[in-house]
């Protein structure tokens, strides 16, 4: 029992980081509804980012986040002016194709630069003994890291002018440039914040797990799950489908092969788009 | 005589897909074969997906999935029932169809950006689904041994049978696309392309249409699905419900022009050539994810229409001519 318990709080701790990267790609969904199929490959920048900052560079493991932060963010705006300004408000077919082409892009460059063979980075945090079952370290940090964005994120948008502006023009553009708001430069800063949210989750996840540069399409698929579980547009529902996501996982691990856990995530995920397609997307809609 | 000057398109291409089975066969260049069966099928994917992402305007990002289902329906019954290539392909195009429609009628209540998700998520769930399915293999796939290619004269005749198969469903695609565009059901699914509210007002029957050409869309696709690995012999999960390639079919579609009957089978022809020159170019082999990904971008960012629409918007008489 205390076994089935300590996956499961396990499975929470993972799934916080889901969240933390689901709340990028939700992000950016609710405020300009573009779905950011470049979110995987930003999720392996991050983790690559870390692996170069900390064997090459000798940086610290946790010194990298605000650096994966920085160039997720500044990456991210650049990816907006270029890709993503010329497709707003068109069908999102052109949307979703101009984002997976930056996928197939990225994607191609790490293939070709480092290989798909898989890379590691040795994080050594000492771990929780508590009745008799030992809670990864490198978990538990990864959590409160999470916590911790997720917060800072929450005053970004509620207590800044900027965070106000982002609200004014996901809520409406035209009224948002009405009264002075330059929404095409607020929609760039959304989507450089929505972007540095997918590395800075990938450079955490690089803490827990080897990584290939073909990773990005598992964590991406684990993002849609749960920003469906959590309301697409949400960053709120994001952090609790991330949970709930990670319960899922620490629950199943123990029941039934490995090998069977995505079949019911993604069975799940289908099930939940067919049985709720208004219902679990409502409260987002203006 | 007549009718064939006023509607020339269906004459021309079946005499551009007369050509494409006789060619290689004629010249019994076997080299030649093998790249132009790959562009048949990449016709077939491109211009069934057209069916949807063209006329209908709902983005199917899981398309593969119709594709390594008939392949792994095909071999199944090859393998373990022995029966003969073109029943066993017949029969797992009927089946993937009828799974589409099922699943269509499901799925197909999501609209633009919810819709593409989940047939993402279909694609990943029936990957995962088949790669723990036993009876098929599991990870591993399954293999075909050299006598199931018996009943079509040794692998050697077999190779030039399936090869003829896959163009005669590549010209099947195309007349079909053709007839679907100009029939009333066409006009239904251009109609919810446009604006599916408006089409369903108007009385059009959208979740009735939509599951169709959802179905449809999946026959020929897992026809070839099945020919194609049959011929390879060999089948397996990561290969099958490739996304990548499912992406690719998008590209070619996009490439060429969505909703034009021939552009997305321009389009295919057109990337597995530059695909082709890229493998065996030796700068490029490396980059051609990044090449295709920079040539989707493009195309997106600056000739939406694609290679069709540019022409007919530049020559409005030949649109006249081919749809």
């Amino acid at each position: 029992m205390s076994g089935i318990l300590a996956s499961v709080v396990d499975g929470v701790l993972v799934g916080s980081i889901y969240g933390l990267a689901a709340m990028g790609l939700t992000l950016i969904w609710g405020v300009m509804r573009v779905i950011n199929l470049a979110h995987g490959a930003i999720i392996v920048l991050g983790m690559f980012l870390l692996y170069f900052l900390a064997t090459a560079a000798g940086f610290p493991i946790y010194g990298a986040i605000p650096v994966a932060i920085g160039i997720g963010f500044v990456f991210g705006v650049a990816l907006y002016w270029i890709a993503v300004h010329r497709v707003i408000g068109q069908p999102e077919l052109m949307s979703l194709l101009a984002t997976f082409a930056v996928n197939m892009i990225l994607i191609g460059l790490g293939t070709a630069l480092w290989s798909t063979s898989p890379y590691n980075v040795p994080v050594r945090v000492p771990g929780l003994r508590v009745a008799g079952y030992t809670f990864t370290g490198t978990h538990i940090l990864a959590a409160v890291i999470a916590a911790v964005i997720a917060g800072a994120l929450y005053l970004l948008f509620y207590h800044t002018r900027i965070g106000k502006a982002i609200r004014a023009v996901a809520s409406n553009r035209d009224a948002a440039e009405l009264v002075g708001i330059p929404s095409a430069q607020i929609l760039s800063l959304a989507f450089g914040v929505g972007v540095a949210l997918a590395s800075v989750s990938g450079t955490l996840i690089a803490t827990l797990f080897p990584f290939t540069v073909l990773s990005g399409e598992a964590y991406q698929l684990k993002s849609f799950v749960v920003t469906v579980l959590g309301g697409l547009g949400n960053p709120a529902g994001a952090l609790l489908g991330g949970v709930a996501l990670g319960l899922i996982e620490g629950l199943t691990t123990p029941f039934m092969p490995v090998d069977w856990v995505p079949v019911v995530e993604f069975a799940l995920f289908v099930l939940c788009l067919i049985t709720f397609p208004r219902g679990i997307f409502a409260f987002t809609k203006a | 005589m007549k009718l064939v000057w006023r509607r020339p398109f269906p004459c021309i291409i079946t005499v551009v897909a007369l050509a494409f089975a006789l060619v290689p066969y004629v010249t019994n260049d076997v080299q030649l074969r093998e790249s132009l069966i790959l562009a048949a099928v990449y016709i077939v994917l491109a211009s069934n997906l057209n069916l949807m992402i063209g006329y209908a305007g709902y983005v199917n990002f899981g398309n593969i999935v119709f594709f390594g289902l008939g392949g792994y329906f095909c071999l199944f019954m090859v393998n373990a029932w022995r029966w003969n290539v073109l029943s066993a392909s017949l029969a797992s195009g009927v089946i993937v169809s009828a799974l589409a429609l099922l699943f269509g009628l499901g799925i197909l209540r999501l609209r633009g950006a919810f819709f593409a998700l989940a047939t993402i998520g279909v694609n990943a769930a029936i990957q995962q689904l088949v790669t723990n399915f036993e009876p098929w293999g599991g990870a591993t796939g399954i293999y075909l041994s050299l006598d199931a290619y018996g009943p079509l004269g040794g692998p050697r005749q077999a190779l030039w049978t399936v090869y003829l198969l896959v163009v005669a469903a590549t010209l099947a695609s195309l007349l079909s696309s053709y007839a679907i565009k100009r029939s009333k059901f066409g006009l239904g699914l251009l109609a919810i392309g446009q604006n599916e509210s408006a089409a369903a007002v108007l009385g059009v029957p959208t979740p009735l249409y939509k599951a169709l050409a959802y179905s449809v869309s999946a026959f020929l696709p897992a026809v070839v699905g099945g020919l194609y690995f049959y011929k390879t012999g060999i089948i397996e999960p990561s290969g099958a419900f490739s996304l990548s390639l499912s992406i690719e079919a998008i590209v070619m579609v996009m490439l060429g022009g969505q909703g034009t009957v021939i552009g997305p089978a321009l389009g295919a022809f057109l990337y597995e050539e530059m695909r082709r020159f890229l493998l065996t170019a030796a700068a490029f082999s490396n980059f051609q994810l990044v090449i295709a990904g920079a040539l989707l971008l493009t195309i997106v960012l600056f000739v939406p229409g694609g290679l069709m629409g540019f022409v007919y918007r530049r020559w409005p008489r030949t649109q006249k001519a081919l749809e």
